[in-house]
C-alpha cells in the first residue's frame, strides 16, 4: 500500500515536474523580499491522507517538517485531511479549514484538476495556496516542487558511479516499458553516463511495478551479465525487489545498486551493506519550505512571480521560476549515517 | 464497508416476517390484529409517541447547536452554513425515499452504490464525449431502472429485500469500478461544479440543501396526504390486512424502489458537480449515516410508523454533529462514530423504558425470594 502510494507520488510529481520541463530555478535577478512576515496566520497543512508515514514526516514538528516552520515564523497550524488519499475525503476538509477563516493551504493535491472549483474560490477570497508533493497545476498559488526529472537522473548516475569507481557494466530496472516518468529519468541517466566514458548501460528491464516480476527480470539480469557491476532502479517496487535478489553473500557489495526508495524499504539493505547510497527528496524539508512559502506568500512579502526569492530558514533562499514552481533542490541521498533518522 | 453491512444486518434481521419474541413476551397489551409487536411497544395510537420522540429530537438538535456554536465560533458562519450541506446534502437527499422504503417494511442499501454507478457513468460518459444534458437523463433513467430491478426482485420473486439489496449494493459497486476502474475524471464544466463551491442563489444553502428542502416537500406531502402515502403506512403495518384492502402492494413497492434508484441518481449527480470529481467509490459508506438518519428520526425498521418531520429533524442533527466534528479536527477517521452512535442510539432509546421496567422487575424478584430464603 505504501509502496504503491509513494510510486503514485513519484509518478504524478513526476508528470508535473516533466510537464513544467527542466528549467525551474534559474539565476533570475532577485527581487527583494521583505522580512515583514505577519504571525499569528492560520495556516492548514493538508496532505493527501492523514497516518501516510510521507506526510507525517512532511508536516510534523519532531521531523523538521511544516509545522516546525510555522512554529518558528509564529503561526498556527493544524495538520488536516481525510483518510483515503481521494478528492472525495480531501475536499470537505479543505472546505472546512476554508470556513475556519484560513490564511494559508499547503496542499498535497489527491488529483491535479479535482480540487480547483475549491482551490480557485479558496485563492480569489484571498487565500494563499501553495501545493506540495503533488501539485494542482492550474489552481494554486505557488507550488513546491521536490525535484526535477534531470535531477532524480543525474544524481542515480552519480551515485552509482562514485561506486563501481566509473567502470563497467551497468543496467535499469524501470517500471513498465511506456511509464513517461521512468523514460525520462532513463533518457536524463543515459545523458548523464556521457560523463564515464568507461561505464556502459547493457540493458533496460521492466518489471512492472510488480515484485515478482522485477525479481525475475533482476534474476536475468545477473543471468545474462555476469560481468555486471551495478544496477539503477528508479522505482521503489524495482529496489526493494532487487535488493531482495543482491542479498546474498555471493552478490552484496560485488554488484551495487541504488535508485529510488523509501528510507524504511531500505534500512535492512543499507545495514547489510546491499544497498549504500539511494535518493529520495527530503519531506521534511519539503513541508519545511511549503510553509515558509506559504507564509511569504499570505504576508503579501512577496508574490508568485518568477523571480521573487525569500529565505526558507535554515534551508537558505530560494527563487520562484517559471510557473510559480520553487524547486526544493536536488534529490536527498540516504546512506548508512542517516537513513536511520527517516520513518517513512 | 463489510463490517457496517454486519452491523446493521442483526438490527434489520427481524423484518417484519415475524414479531421479536421478546415483543410478543414483554407486552401485556392486547395486539390489535396480527400487528407487528414494535407497533404495540411504541404505544397503541403510535403518533403520540411518535410526537415525543421528535420533540426528543428538537432537544437534541438544540443541544447540538450549543456544543456546536460553543466548540467553534466559525459554525454559524456563512461559509459553514454552505458547507453543511455540501457535506451533507446528498445523504439527506437520500434519507427521503428510504424513509418511505423503511416505512413500507423494506430497505434499500443499494442506494449508495447506485449514487457510486451514476458518478461513474457520469465521467465514463463525459469523458467521452457527451453532452452533459444528455449525459444527466441517461443518468436518472439508469437509476430508475436499477431501483426498479431491487423492486422487481422484492416483490415479483419475493425475496427479502435485505438480501436483494446487500447483493446489487456490491453488484452496482462491482459495475462502477469496470466502468471507471481507478480513474478520476474531474475536468467537468464550471457551470455545474460551480455548485460545490457557490450557494444556490439568494441564499446561504448550497444547492443541494436547496433540493433536499424541495424534495422533503414532496416527499412529506406524499406521505402523509395522499392515499398512496396511507398505503405506504398500511403496507409496513401489515401487509397481508393491505393486499385484502385492495392495495397494490407489489406495484407501491416497486415504485418505492424506482424512486429510492433515481433519487440516488440524482445524489450521484450533485456529489460528482460538487466534488468536481467522478470516481467509482463515490459516496462509500453513505448508507450507514442514511439508514441511521431514517432510524433517528424515528421511523420503526419494522415498517409501518415514521414521520417526515421527524426524518427532517434527524438530518438535522447529524448534519449538525458531523459539521462540529469536522470544525474542531476531529480525526476524520473517527467520524464513522457519528452515524454507528446514532443508529445504537436510534434503536436503543425506545427500549429503554422497556429495559428499565424489566431491570425494575427482576430487582423486585429478586429482592423478593432475597427476603423469603433469606439469601442465596
Amino acid at each position: 500500500m505504501r509502496i504503491k502510494d509513494l510510486t503514485r507520488k513519484l509518478t504524478i510529481s513526476g508528470a508535473i515536474v516533466c510537464a513544467l520541463g527542466a528549467a525551474t530555478v534559474g539565476l533570475a535577478p532577485a527581487v527583494q523580499a521583505s522580512s515583514m512576515l505577519k504571525t499569528g496566520l492560520k495556516v492548514f497543512v493538508i496532505p493527501k491522507n492523514l497516518g501516510n508515514s510521507y506526510f507525517t514526516t512532511a508536516d510534523s514538528v519532531g521531523s523538521g517538517g511544516a509545522e516546525a516552520a510555522l512554529k518558528a515564523l509564529g503561526e498556527t497550524y493544524a495538520e488536516t485531511s481525510g483518510t483515503d488519499d481521494t478528492p472525495a475525503d480531501q475536499l470537505p476538509v479543505i472546505k472546512a479549514d476554508i470556513a475556519k477563516g484560513a490564511n494559508a493551504l499547503i496542499i498535497s493535491a489527491t488529483d491535479p484538476t479535482a480540487l480547483c472549483p475549491t482551490l480557485n474560490a479558496a485563492i480569489k477570497s484571498g487565500i494563499a495556496v501553495v501545493t506540495y508533493d503533488s501539485d494542482a497545476p492550474t489552481c494554486r498559488s505557488m507550488f513546491i516542487n521536490q525535484a526535477t526529472p534531470q535531477g532524480i537522473g543525474d544524481i542515480e548516475v552519480d551515485i552509482l558511479a562514485a561506486e563501481v569507481h566509473d567502470t563497467g557494466q551497468i543496467a535499469v530496472v524501470s517500471a513498465s516499458v511506456d511509464d513517461t516518468n521512468q523514460n525520462t529519468w532513463i533518457g536524463y541517466m543515459k545523458q548523464e553516463l556521457k560523463k564515464y566514458p568507461k561505464m556502459s548501460l547493457v540493458k533496460v528491464v521492466y518489471g512492472n511495478d510488480d515484485t515478482a516480476t522485477s525479481t525475475t527480470v533482476t534474476e536475468g539480469l545477473l543471468s545474462e551479465f555476469p560481468d555486471l557491476k551495478g544496477i539503477i532502479s528508479p522505482t521503489t517496487v524495482g529496489i526493494a525487489a532487487a535488493a531482495a535478489v543482491l542479498d546474498t553473500a555471493k552478490y552484496r557489495g560485488k554488484i551495487q545498486l541504488t535508485g529510488l526508495a523509501t528510507p524504511d524499504e531500505m534500512k535492512k539493505y543499507v545495514a547489510d551493506g546491499t544497498v549504500q547510497k539511494f535518493a529520495l527528496w527530503n519531506p521534511a524539508n519539503l513541508g519545511f519550505l511549503a510553509a515558509y512559502a506559504a507564509v511569504e506568500l499570505a504576508s503579501h512579502a512577496i508574490t508568485n512571480a518568477a523571480g521573487q526569492s525569500f529565505t526558507a530558514g535554515k534551508l537558505g533562499k530560494f527563487t520562484v521560476g517559471s510557473d510559480a514552481t520553487v524547486l526544493l533542490g536536488q534529490p536527498y541521498v540516504f546512506d548508512k549515517a542517516n537513513v536511520n533518522k527517516f520513518n517513512f | 464497508m463489510e463490517p457496517e453491512l454486519l452491523s446493521i444486518a442483526p438490527a434489520v434481521e427481524p423484518v417484519t416476517v415475524a414479531p421479536p419474541d421478546q415483543g410478543a413476551a414483554g407486552q401485556g397489551t392486547t395486539p390489535a390484529p396480527p400487528a407487528p409487536s414494535e407497533r404495540g411497544r411504541r404505544g397503541g395510537s403510535g403518533y403520540g409517541n411518535l410526537a415525543r420522540w421528535e420533540s426528543g429530537l428538537v432537544v437534541a438538535l438544540i443541544a447540538t447547536v450549543v456544543m456546536a456554536v460553543s466548540l467553534s465560533t466559525h459554525f454559524m458562519t456563512r461559509a459553514n452554513i454552505l458547507n453543511l450541506g455540501l457535506t451533507n446534502g446528498e445523504v439527506a437527499i437520500m434519507a427521503l425515499p428510504m424513509m418511505l422504503i423503511i416505512i413500507a417494511g423494506e430497505i434499500d442499501l443499494s442506494i449508495q452504490s447506485t449514487l457510486a454507478l451514476s458518478s461513474s457513468l457520469i465521467g465514463y460518459l463525459w469523458a467521452h464525449g457527451w453532452a452533459m444534458p444528455v449525459i444527466i437523463v441517461t443518468v436518472l433513467v439508469l437509476g430508475t431502472l436499477l431501483g426498479a430491478f431491487n423492486g422487481v426482485l422484492v416483490t415479483r420473486l419475493g425475496l427479502p429485500s435485505l438480501a436483494v439489496t446487500i447483493g446489487t449494493l456490491t453488484l452496482y459497486a462491482g459495475i462502477a469500478e469496470i466502468i471507471l476502474g481507478s480513474n478520476i475524471i474531474s475536468n467537468f464544466p464550471a457551470g455545474y461544479t460551480t455548485i460545490g463551491v457557490n450557494p444556490f442563489p439568494h441564499t446561504d444553502l448550497s444547492y443541494s440543501a436547496v433540493i433536499f428542502i424541495l424534495l422533503a416537500i414532496v416527499f412529506g406531502f406524499v406521505l402523509h396526504f395522499t392515499p398512496f402515502g396511507r398505503a405506504i403506512f398500511a403496507i409496513g403495518a401489515n401487509k397481508e390486512a393491505a393486499l385484502y384492502a385492495g392495495i397494490r402492494v407489489k406495484r407501491i413497492k416497486t415504485v418505492l424502489f424506482a424512486i429510492s434508484g433515481l433519487i440516488g441518481a440524482l445524489a450521484g449527480i450533485l456529489l460528482t458537480f460538487e466534488l468536481s470529481t467522478a470516481e467509482s467509490n463515490n459516496g462509500s459508506g453513505f448508507v450507514l449515516s442514511v439508514v441511521a438518519i431514517v432510524l433517528l428520526g424515528g421511523v420503526s425498521i419494522f415498517g409501518g410508523k415514521g414521520s417526515l418531520i421527524g426524518v427532517v429533524l434527524a438530518v438535522l442533527v447529524f448534519a449538525g454533529l458531523q459539521n462540529a466534528l469536522l470544525l474542531t479536527n476531529f480525526p476524520e477517521s473517527a467520524s464513522g462514530t457519528i452515524p454507528g452512535g446514532l443508529l445504537l442510539v436510534a434503536v436503543l432509546v425506545p427500549y429503554m423504558g422497556e429495559l428499565l421496567r424489566r431491570g425494575r422487575r427482576a430487582l423486585a424478584r429478586r429482592l423478593a425470594t432475597g427476603s423469603q430464603e433469606g439469601g442465596r
